[in-house]
């Protein structure tokens, strides 16, 4: 997901995706405008733009003419879906090369798990 | 719409533009870029009606803006002799700079000439050359033209000075929105800023699209000599290095998803090339074969 190559618009969009996820950003909520985003992140604020089309096309934000963008009221649920379905690509696949490369054993790793569950 | 069409630029029996067309939509950024000597300045100097083209043309929305007063009026020119009077004071450069344009901000021009600690008694003979580029920013940004070009007015500042500059260059912009083209050199400080990148070569238009996308051309690929070299065949190369059995290829053309998921695969490791390291491999000295093939 966070790909070296991504453009800067993109990970405007993965930022605020970021912020959703966690909470920072609530369902309904109003996002700052393309041009505050530009002046907080010194960038072109077509940039900031393309990253905000592009939630509004993933369903993340909507739009209200004339107010400004907010955040879908499903946004939140769909995204814990997204990265859940890619959670083991994405976080667990890379971690096991790692361990295999460095001879770290699965039941090591399920123990160190179990420690820090606790 | 600024339209350039066949521009040609010639100096004697030296080709400084050469034939370049070229449209540029309102209202938006633009970064120029080249290497000293590749045309940029005399390009801007058509653009700005400063001078006549030898072959082609240039129109705003339609209309030739040679010797058109009010094309000219909404016209900002800034480049690196200020065409301004070197014995007169800041305060009167100012003022006559002023008076000259309808959509000057005079409130805007102090604040500028506090924030580069500009002294308003100070003759422009007296000035440092970081001093003098600011002036230049002053009056560039403090005419609110329609069509504001900053050739390089940079020169000489230092990077806190830059650093101002960009800032109040973006905030100015997004509250006043015009077209303005950058020239520079100094490409990864404010490649952010561009919304669209221009770069012309040796008097030729190599190219122009959205910033972003040109940051997605480039893509380093690292890895053992021969894995490398099997992803890199058929695919435009614009720099080699070799450590040992380690070989790293700079590649021009964005990755599909499919073909980076492949190089991963194969154990390779992708890197993003910085927008102005993308600028020197695609005008490398020396090597008019490499940038023919971009074309």
């Amino acid at each position: 997901m966070f790909d070296d190559r991504s453009p800067i618009y993109q990970q405007i969009a993965n930022g605020i995706k970021d912020e959703v996820l966690s909470g920072t950003l609530k369902e309904d909520e109003q996002i700052m405008s393309t041009n505050q985003y530009a002046a907080f992140y010194r960038i072109n604020p077509a940039t900031a733009a393309k990253g905000f089309a592009q939630l509004v096309d993933e369903g993340v934000l909507y739009k209200k003419r004339g107010i400004g963008m907010f955040v879908s009221p499903d946004a939140r649920g769909r995204l814990r879906a997204q990265r859940r379905e890619r959670f083991f690509a994405d976080v667990v696949d890379p971690m096991l090369t790692e361990a295999r490369m460095v001879g770290v054993g699965v039941d090591e790793i399920v123990a160190y798990l179990k420690d820090g569950a606790r | 719409m600024i339209s350039l069409r066949d521009l040609t630029v010639r100096y004697g029996d030296t080709v400084a533009v050469d034939g370049i067309t070229l449209d540029l939509e309102p209202n938006k950024i633009y970064g120029l870029l080249g290497r000293n000597g590749s045309g940029k300045t005399s390009l801007l100097s058509v653009l700005a009606s400063y001078r006549r083209p030898c072959a082609g043309t240039v129109t705003i929305d339609g209309v030739d803006p040679f010797e058109n007063a009010a094309l000219m009026r909404a016209t900002a020119f800034v480049r690196d002799s200020l065409d301004v009077t070197d014995q007169d004071r800041i305060a009167k450069v100012l003022d006559f700079a002023g008076r000259l344009r309808p959509t000057w901000d005079a409130g805007y021009a102090e604040h500028l000439a506090d924030v580069f600690e500009l002294d308003r008694r100070r003759r422009v003979s007296a000035l440092s050359r970081g001093q003098r580029s600011s002036l230049g920013v002053v009056l560039g940004l403090a005419a609110r033209a329609p069509l504001t070009i900053l050739d390089e007015v940079y020169l000489g500042m230092d990077a806190g000075a830059r650093a101002a500059f960009y800032r109040e260059l973006l905030a100015d912009y997004l509250a006043h929105p015009r077209t303005i083209i950058l020239s520079t050199h100094l490409i990864e400080e404010v490649a952010g800023l561009f919304e669209q990148v221009i770069v012309i070569d040796r008097g030729r238009l190599l190219l122009h699209e959205d910033t972003d996308t040109f940051r997605a051309r480039g893509v380093a690929v690292t890895g053992p000599a021969a894995a490398v070299e099997a992803f890199a065949a058929g695919r435009t190369v614009l720099g080699e290095q070799s450590l040992g059995g380690v070989r790293q290829v700079t590649l021009y053309g964005a990755l599909a998803d499919h073909e980076a998921e492949a190089a991963r695969t194969a154990g390779l490791t992708l890197a993003p090339v910085g927008v102005q390291d993308l600028f020197v491999h695609l005008t490398a000295v020396g090597d008019t074969a490499r940038t023919e093939a971009l074309r």
